[in-house]
């Protein structure tokens, strides 16, 4: 439920950015359908959690180690907004000067997004589309009868 | 959820709208915010919001899970077809000028139609994950 809530003013946040879009899927899928899948997984899971066997050192330094390194990298990354950011350098201004003659989209980042970026777009569909299939294969077969006692 | 009158009024005015503005959202995303992947997820939330209220059987007698499944591939199909065809016709993968005789028709369609395919896929995905997580108890 605090995640929902949390969505839903981050969803805020990105209006007030002028990130519509960002906005949209937030709104619609940070506040309401993970909270919805969230919900429905706490009905399927037990509520007594199992306890750890032993503690993981291993485990614990590798997840600290790679915080350490990105937060050691987010350092040399250019300030907010900074013009002379690489990202803002490098093909950003043919997108905002031509992308209305050659592609004709009032909206740039439609333009963008589908047409100058087709093939990353085609990967993001396909990673949804594993997404789909992944939840189908796990959840979704036919739950196999229990063994019968003269099986074992 | 048969006593809850408020919620099932409520719903029933709010999902007309909510469909309505996914495909609004779906076909006003070249001049305005969205696209495929918010059209999307809004279509099936909105689709959701339906199963919630009215009960999972009512949802599956409106959306087959069989045919949802289906959705999930064409989507995709359609994205990848679009890059196929354009090829056919003359250009590289994806390349959508050469889909219509004049270079901005041909992104204008190109851009219709994969977007369409990515809303497609995204909101069967989502109403899948929905069926699979919800109907997994009973």
């Amino acid at each position: 439920m605090l995640a929902g809530i949390y969505s839903l003013l981050a969803a805020g946040i990105f209006v007030q950015l002028d990130a519509v879009d960002v906005a949209f899927t937030e709104a619609a899928v940070g506040a309401g359908i993970s909270t919805i899948v969230l919900l429905g997984t706490l009905a399927l899971t037990s509520d007594v959690e199992r306890t750890p066997l032993k503690a993981r050192p291993i485990a614990l330094l590798v997840v600290i180690v790679t915080g350490a390194v990105l937060i050691h990298a987010t350092l040399d990354m250019p300030l907010y907004g900074d013009p002379n950011a690489p990202a803002n350098l490098h093909v950003a201004p043919r997108y905002i000067e031509q992308s209305g003659e050659e592609i004709g989209v009032p909206n740039i980042v439609t333009s963008v997004l589908a047409s100058y970026r087709g093939y990353d777009t085609l990967g993001e569909v396909a990673v949804i589309f594993t997404a789909g299939i992944g939840v189908m294969v796990l959840l979704g077969g036919r739950r196999r009868k229990p063994p019968r006692d003269d099986d074992r | 959820m048969r006593h809850h009158r408020i919620l099932r009024v409520v719903a029933k005015l709010l999902i007309p709208a909510i469909l309505l503005f996914a495909l609004y959202v779906q076909f006003h995303g070249d001049f305005g915010p969205g696209g495929g992947f918010q059209a999307g997820v809004i279509f099936a939330a909105g689709l959701i919001l339906y199963g919630l209220i009215f009960g999972l059987d009512k949802l599956r007698r409106v959306a087959p899970p069989r045919v949802i499944e289906v959705f999930v591939a064409l989507g995709i199909l359609l994205y990848a077809c679009v890059g196929v065809a354009s090829m056919f016709l003359g250009g590289t993968y994806l390349n959508y000028s050469v889909l219509a005789h004049d270079p901005v028709h041909g992104q204008h369609l190109g851009i219709l139609l994969i977007e369409f395919g990515v809303g497609v896929t995204v909101a069967a995905v989502m109403v899948t994950i929905f069926y699979h997580f919800a109907g997994r108890g009973r």
